[in-house]
């Protein structure tokens, strides 16, 4: 909801949602937070249904609190464990079929151009690997090759946890999983450069080990899809059930596979570089 | 966007700005019109330069209709605001429903093996109540492939929740498309709509359309006026993941996932009021009392307006029934048109003969009439008027 353009009237304000209230007093909406204030606000997300440990909620939160603008922000998802908690976030979010985010989010990035020509919205995909790289694939590199002006967030679990753990286009080769019973035969697939070879202006492969540095990226992500072209982030985040990583393991899990294999990369068109150099310099509020 | 991309110079005055708003009753029903003899296709680009469109996005799928290339140069006028060419159907219906969600006017046009590519999405489009308009020249979905015309396709549709009109020549597909686009917009219905027509008889023939002066355009759509909050970022309360309590039916209850279901097909029936004045009546009924009755929906019904009337030159009184919304479906019109009928005949252009099942369940208990599936002919086939007369002839002998 927009801070600006919708202004309840005095006597109207307590009705609305404590909720509402608690997110403009005391929460995200018209500021911008740290993650060393994680625990001191309202957050955009503050329950989930995802097993314990799980790593990918640790790096949804941090995606929530990272956005550059949550009252003008919308999220597209598809099915896998993901969307479980980014549905109970405080931001629109569209749950639409089996590998339509990319395509969907298309259509709406530029419809809501249409309507709100003086207001920037940041749409923001974050679906699983599968979701993009198997069944969303078509979407996802169209959707670059078109440069439409959103980010996209691949949460990275290396397999289809929510389905039960089966492998994925990202499963790395030799892993053994359901549908892999002999081991997957082929390599992981190298999404970071598909998107490089796609033309996309801002990539980055970040690892949720350093909080400041996911929202950073994060950030610069979206802003650069706002003004220039296509973001992408592919983001470890691993499955403790489908890997059995014992649940106090996920974060040693996580440095580990990062020094081994995961380690945090950009890769920044010319474009984005002179973007990001201005608005770094200057940083908003 | 590359060099090779033309830009507007910067004085352009895109042709939309120029066109006046008014409303789908005062542009179908009230201002005068010019008699042109077009194609379907372009009947429809005629039709999409009056409706306001804010995006429209194609694919090819030649040959079957030049629509959706028609709509690029509408764009490149000035009367669509954006336009690009989709990936394959999936994508564009997706597409077409994130811009729908964003609380603009979206469409697109397709046929029948698009459209089966694009079902998944096409079919959550009710549920997630948004209201793109999809126009659909029908075409052979079996194999052996075929381009020909053939609207088994629209049989798929029937149950989606989507409303469903049935054009059965150019001058309708000009009018319904119109209609459509008004009436997908009412708060109490936020529901698509697919306008289909028989493809090449009506999409690649021509045929006379009359039509208001391009002058004037459909009211805008109101991207706040909406059954549920458009995806913009702009409602409280803060929570409106509007889509989320429908998928999470493990964590909610079934109750709400039904409920829900009961609401879209409500919606349907809702509907019925708006096509009903804009269309002038969802059916429309010729010799009302005859004993023998045809009833059609598409291109049939120009097959059995001949046949109507060489049974009337021969002196015997057909009486017809042209079914023009099969979503909602019109019952109880159909009962009152055909109540006394003794003998109802159910042409169509596909082999499933859904309308002749639609009729049936209808009429059952209703009428004492014996219904006849047919006749049927498919896979791109012509309905010569003589099958018409011949099943006429035989359905009297069989049952006199």
């Amino acid at each position: 909801m927009s801070l600006d353009t919708i202004k309840p009237s005095p006597g109207f304000l307590e009705h609305l949602p404590v909720e509402y209230q608690d997110l403009v007093n005391h929460g995200q909406y018209g500021k911008q937070m740290k993650a060393t204030d994680m625990g001191k606000f309202k957050e955009l997300i503050e329950e989930h249904p995802m097993c314990a440990g799980c790593a990918m909620t640790l790096f949804i939160r941090l995606a929530f609190i990272a956005l550059p603008c949550p009252e003008h922000s919308i999220m597209v998802g598809t099915a896998g464990c993901g969307r479980l908690a980014i549905s109970q976030g405080n931001v629109p979010f569209i749950y639409g079929n089996y590998g339509d985010t990319n395509s969907t989010a298309s259509g709406l990035k530029r419809a809501l151009e249409i309507r709100f020509p003086n207001q920037k919205k940041d749409v923001i995909v974050m679906a699983g690997d599968g979701g993009l790289i198997d069944i969303g694939f078509q979407g996802l590199m169209h959707s670059w090759f078109r440069r439409e002006k959103f980010t996209t967030i691949m949460l990275d679990n290396e397999v289809y946890g929510n389905t039960g753990g089966q492998e994925s286009g990202m499963t790395v080769q030799g892993k053994v999983l359901k549908m892999a019973p002999r081991g997957k035969v082929n390599e992981k697939t190298d999404a970071m450069g598909l998107a490089k070879v796609a033309g996309v202006d801002y990539i980055a492969r970040i690892v949720p080990t350093n909080p400041a540095r996911v929202m950073r990226t994060i950030r610069r992500a979206i802003l650069v899809a706002r003004e220039i072209g296509s973001t992408y982030i592919q983001a470890y985040t691993s499955c403790n059930i489908e890997y059995s990583i014992p649940t106090p393991e996920v974060m040693k899990d996580a440095f580990d596979i990062e020094k081994e294999r995961y380690g945090f990369e950009e890769i920044i068109s010319d474009r984005a570089k002179e973007f990001l150099a201005e608005v770094e310099k200057k940083p908003k509020k | 966007m590359s060099d090779a991309a033309i830009a507007k110079p910067k004085d352009w005055v895109p042709a939309g700005d120029l066109q006046t708003e008014i409303s789908a009753e005062k542009m179908l029903l009230e201002l005068p019109r010019e008699l042109q003899f077009i194609t379907g296709s372009e009947a429809a680009r005629e039709a999409i330069r009056r409706a306001n469109v804010d995006v429209a996005i194609s694919y090819p799928i030649t040959p079957q209709s030049e629509t959706m290339q028609q709509a690029g140069y509408l764009y490149d006028d000035g009367y669509i605001k954006e336009y690009y060419r989709g990936e394959e159907e999936i994508g564009v219906m997706s597409a077409i429903a994130g811009a729908s969600r964003a609380g603009v006017r979206a469409l697109t046009a397709t046929s029948g093996p698009g459209l089966m590519r694009g079902m998944e999405a096409i079919s959550s489009w009710p549920g997630a109540r948004v209201n793109p308009i999809l126009l659909n020249m029908c075409r052979v979905i079996n194999t052996p492939l075929a381009i020909q015309p053939d609207n088994i396709e629209m049989s798929f549709l029937i149950n989606t929740g989507m409303l469903m009109l049935h054009a059965e020549n150019q001058q309708d597909f000009f009018d319904y498309t119109l209609a459509a686009t008004e009436v997908v917009d009412h708060v109490d219905v936020t529901l698509p709509c697919v306008v289909s027509v028989d493809g090449f008889f009506v999409t690649h023939a021509r045929g006379p359309v009359s039509l208001p002066s391009e002058k004037y355009k459909l009211t805008k759509r109101d991207g706040w006026k909406n059954c549920v909050p458009a995806m913009d970022n702009e409602n409280p309360p803060a929570r409106i993941s509007r889509d989320a309590p429908i998928q999470k039916s493990n964590f909610i209850s079934y109750h709400m996932h039904a409920s829900w279901q009961q609401e879209v097909f409500a919606a349907v029936e809702r509907s019925g009021k708006y096509f009903e004045k804009l269309l002038q009546g969802r059916i429309e009924v010729v010799n009302p009392g005859a004993e023998d009755f045809i009833i059609a929906s598409g291109s049939a019904v120009s097959q059995a307006r001949e046949a109507v009337r060489q049974e009337g030159e021969q002196g015997r009184t057909v009486g017809l029934v042209k079914v023009k919304t099969i979503r909602p479906w019109p019952g109880q019109q159909i009962i009152a048109a055909v109540k006394d009928a003794k003998r109802i005949l159910i042409p169509e252009f596909n082999q499933a003969g859904w309308l002749h099942k639609e009729v049936c369940s209808t009429l059952y208990g209703e009428c004492k009439a014996k219904i006849f599936g047919g006749p049927r002919v498919y896979g791109g086939m012509t309905m010569p008027t003589e099958m018409v007369l011949e099943w006429l002839a035989q359905a009297r002998k069989d049952y006199p």
